[in-house]
């Protein structure tokens, strides 16, 4: 195994999912954060900072920079579930923009709504004070699995 | 212009995105490598969303640039296929071009590629409200 899926596991087993957004550079640099809200489930931060700005006469978060959080969720979101023995890989990504993120805290959730033993399909919404929804999100995830010969499952 | 609406963005000029030549309705942009930018820490190569977010601004700017005068855009969606990963500490291009504008809405493709865009990294459809609109939601701050 990877060095990156070592880290993985010993996250889990330690119980600190924040450990998993700190060994990828680029989650670093925009300074994504996450804990465990209830079991199995990761609830992902995103704190304001100026460099996320995407435009600065409104000002507003950069659409990227939502779309790299949401992105960088589901993937940790994967690895914290275990079910995959290499870092999963993106198919596609799709992104609806709701509203503009605002110069505040940003917050993320995923949901996976299916995890085959190939392919995972995994949605992630994304929201900022009481629940307004700033953008959702849908992407399929290529994984792969320590039993490579077992048929797909479901 | 396309060179300005660069400039001016705060998180553009943190991954160093630079714009390499433009047209009338399409730009092209380059995502120098940096390992600060990784996904992977056990290959250096750039994360998903380092791409997105160049397709999200190249295609931003491409939308921007096709009307006369040059509007403020707001993505409205964004779909982006990855054929690959991005090779081993290499720069990214990505090409964007609006392929058709209306009053309200300008439609955008964008290829992201290394060296031929007929060897793709990520393709990538998207969809921004102009300004303009009589809609405007998603571009003023109150929506």
């Amino acid at each position: 195994m990877s060095r990156l899926m070592d880290l993985a596991v010993e996250a889990r087993e330690v119980n600190e999912p924040q450990r998993l957004c700190d060994m990828v550079p680029y989650a670093g640099l925009l300074g994504i954060a996450c804990r465990e809200v209830e079991a199995g489930s990761l609830l992902f931060e995103l704190p304001f900072k100026d460099d996320n700005v995407g435009n600065t006469m409104l000002p507003a978060l950069h659409g990227g920079v939502i779309g790299a959080f949401m992105e960088h969720a589901a993937v940790t979101q994967l690895l914290w579930n275990r079910e995959t023995t290499s870092l999963p890989k993106l198919i596609d990504f799709s992104i609806d923009y709701l509203r503009p993120g605002k110069p505040e805290l940003l917050f993320a959730r995923c949901r996976v709504w299916r995890q085959g033993s190939r392919v995972a399909n995994v949605a992630v919404e994304s929201w900022q004070d009481s629940e307004r929804t700033v953008a959702t999100a849908r992407m399929h995830f290529l994984l792969s699995q320590p039993s490579a010969v077992s048929p797909e499952s479901g | 212009m396309g060179r300005r609406f660069f400039e001016v963005i705060p998180h553009s000029q943190v991954l160093g995105l630079e714009v390499i030549d433009a047209g009338d309705q399409w730009i092209e942009a380059r995502l120098p490598y940096a390992d600060h930018l990784v996904g992977d820490p056990d290959r250096a190569i750039l994360h998903g969303g380092v791409i997105t977010t160049l397709i999200d601004q190249t295609s931003g700017a491409a939308a921007a640039l096709s009307m006369d005068p040059p509007e403020v855009v707001a993505t409205l969606d964004l779909r982006v296929d990855h054929m690959r990963a991005a090779d081993v500490r290499r720069d990214v291009i990505a090409r964007a071009s609006c392929y058709r504008l209306t009053r309200s809405i300008a439609f955008i493709r964008c290829v992201a590629y290394h060296d031929d865009p007929e060897d793709p990294l990520a393709m990538s459809m998207s969809s921004f409200m102009r300004a303009s609109s009589s809609h405007p939601s998603m571009v003023e701050a109150g929506s």
